[in-house]
């Protein structure tokens, strides 16, 4: 069995403030320290389950600039088998149709039994490539899945819905699935696992060796163009509580009171 | 503006809110606004929906009687190869990011997603979205040609019209030969009884609470104060509490009396499930914390520093 996973690299901005850059199109990225993107490292957990249960090679797969090895290696240590990096060096601009486009190259022509991605991004939060991906390349796709069951003619997912609720489907293989966090337990690399993932050479693709024309990527090749972004105005209507944190405390502890829940 | 579609969503025989939310909005876009219901014995659903849009377009077949991304798509691209519009919109919701990213593709069309704002200008639609879990906003430009447009849920104000649309029933065809994937059934997440959404008082936390050792403090601090425990999801997915308690547009929406939001940043997703508590009190060590927008009370400061000093004044205040 052949299991592909695509892997982002994303800076966390979890506890870090977000600043526009000059371009006004991008942020500040230089102080920023860089992640896996939460979802796709359950996307990850899930090819590595499926590789111990059914004995499936996982390839892993990150558009991003040479740093995106990092994100590619740590899931070499994790278990994965082989591991390409897309360049991204001329896709700037790229909206996510454009980037599943990019996917969809690298992809065409090799037979995967199942295609992973994870949900949603925590840098864009798009939540588009997994199903744009499955699109081009002909396949049936379930986006939010945290359950999933390989089995020989299909694959039986369950999908996160509103309010507490699971949609069992069915899918035909071959198939893409985007995995919503929170459905495993994400392992962590051992050391020999690092150690051996440092000597794995990762493969290098890029939009020329794809074939793809400069006209068809980034923002040349994407329908829809980032005019710009911005902090939003934290229009702060709450009453912010000032003082030492003592002082905090015993004006909080006041307002509970006030409310009633004293 | 040459008409936008609205693609109707419904589960288990209710229409979802998001679906009057984009009514609203695509009636603010100008232009004829056609709800499109696809469904099984949705009849009952057509006045909901003609009140609200210049037109329904309703076809009924046991096909649609269960969402599935692939005879919704091909109805539906075969309605926009009919009618032409100048949008799509669909939800971004679990049903929505399932449809609208092969949608757009399939119709090689522009596609946005959780879009929060939007309106017509020279080039196309300019479109506002999240990035970073709110602490930025991108403006993207998407041609009508059409463009699929995936609308954030909670956030366009359902302004109800009072309109007659008419009804159309339309035929969608062959919807199902060489489909790959089959509904099979909902099944509801189990519980183990804790409901939330009573309480009047809900402590929420967040991903500030850093690490499971820290739990039992905020624990006695909601008994301290009588109030049940609720969490963001990276909590939930942590492990650490329960999905039941998982407060947030794929968790529970309450609307408690107060509502004291620990080390919870803010996200849309969370905010979208307590922003109708009456009292919100947000405690969090960044000031620029999405949370403080929704907030009417707020600490900027380490929760693990404010909540000790806390319990003793609330101790104090009992006795």
């Amino acid at each position: 069995m052949e299991i592909a996973v695509c892997l982002k690299r994303v800076p966390d901005t979890a506890e870090a403030e977000v600043k526009v850059d000059p371009t006004g199109r991008d942020i500040v990225k230089d102080k920023l320290a860089f992640t896996i993107n939460e979802a796709d490292n359950y996307a990850l957990e899930e090819a590595l389950l499926a590789k111990e249960k059914h004995n499936a090679n996982v390839t892993l797969v990150s558009v991003g600039p040479k740093q995106a090895e990092e994100v590619l290696r740590m899931g070499m240590a994790k278990g994965a088998t082989a591991a390409v990096r897309i360049d991204d060096a001329d896709l700037s601009g790229s909206d996510s149709i454009a980037l599943a486009r990019v996917l969809a190259a690298w992809f065409k022509g090799r037979s995967f039994d199942v295609i992973f991605t994870g949900a949603i991004a925590t840098d864009d939060g798009n939540s588009q490539v997994g199903p744009a991906l499955a699109e081009l390349l002909g396949r049936p796709h379930a986006a939010y899945v945290t359950k999933l069951d390989i089995q020989p003619d299909k694959l039986v997912v369950r999908r996160e819905l509103e309010g507490g609720f699971l949609e069992v489907k069915e899918l035909k293989r071959p198939a893409v699935i985007t995995i919503q966090t929170g459905g495993n337990t994400p392992r962590y690399a051992s050391i020999m696992g690092i150690k051996r993932a440092g000597a794995k050479t990762i493969d290098n693709a890029g939009s020329a060796s794809l074939g793809l024309r400069p006209e068809a990527v980034g923002r040349a090749g994407s329908k829809t163009k980032l005019l710009k972004v911005y902090v939003p105005e934290v229009a702060s209507a709450a009453q912010m509580l000032e003082g030492s944190t003592d002082e905090k405390a015993a004006k909080l502890a006041g307002l509970l009171k006030e409310k009633g829940a004293v | 503006m040459s008409g936008v579609l609205v693609l109707v969503e419904h589960r288990q025989g209710a229409i979802r809110d998001v679906t009057f939310e984009m009514l609203a909005a695509a009636r603010k876009l100008g232009g004829q606004v056609e709800a499109v219901l696809f469904g099984d014995g949705c009849d009952a659903m057509l006045p909901q929906l003609s009140s609200q849009a210049d037109r329904v377009t309703y076809s009924a077949g046991p096909a649609f009687k269960d969402y599935s991304y692939e005879p919704y798509q091909r109805a539906l691209a075969r309605l926009v190869a009919e009618r032409k519009p100048s949008a799509v919109l669909v939800a971004h919701s679990a049903f929505g990011t399932d449809l609208g990213p092969s949608l757009a593709v399939a119709l090689n069309a522009p596609l946005v997603s959780d879009a929060m704002a939007f309106n017509m200008t020279e080039g196309g639609l300019s479109v506002s979205r999240g990035m970073y879990s709110g602490k930025l906003v991108a403006d993207w430009l998407v041609p009508t040609e059409p463009a699929v447009i995936m609308v954030r849920q909670s956030s366009f104000k359902p302004e109800p019209a009072s309109l007659s649309g008419e009804v159309v029933r339309w035929d969608a065809g062959d919807v199902t030969s060489g489909a790959k994937t089959r509904f099979v059934d909902l099944e509801e997440i189990p519980t183990t009884g804790i409901d939330i959404t009573k309480a009047a008082v809900v402590v929420g936390i967040g991903r500030g609470v850093k690490e499971e050792k820290n739990m039992p403090l905020i624990r006695e601090f909601a008994q301290d104060i009588g109030a049940v425990l609720a969490a963001s999801r990276p909590v939930v997915d942590a492990g650490w509490l329960p999905k039941e308690v998982q407060v947030g547009s794929s968790g529970k929406t309450i609307k408690p009396r107060v509502y004291i939001a620990l080390g919870i940043s803010g996200a849309f997703q969370h905010v979208a499930g307590m922003k109708g508590a009456d009292t919100i009190i947000a405690v969090n060590k960044d000031p620029k914390a999405p949370i403080f927008a929704v907030a009417h009370y707020g600490i900027v400061d380490d929760l693990h520093k404010v909540i000790p000093l806390l319990r003793q004044k609330v101790r104090e205040l009992k006795s």
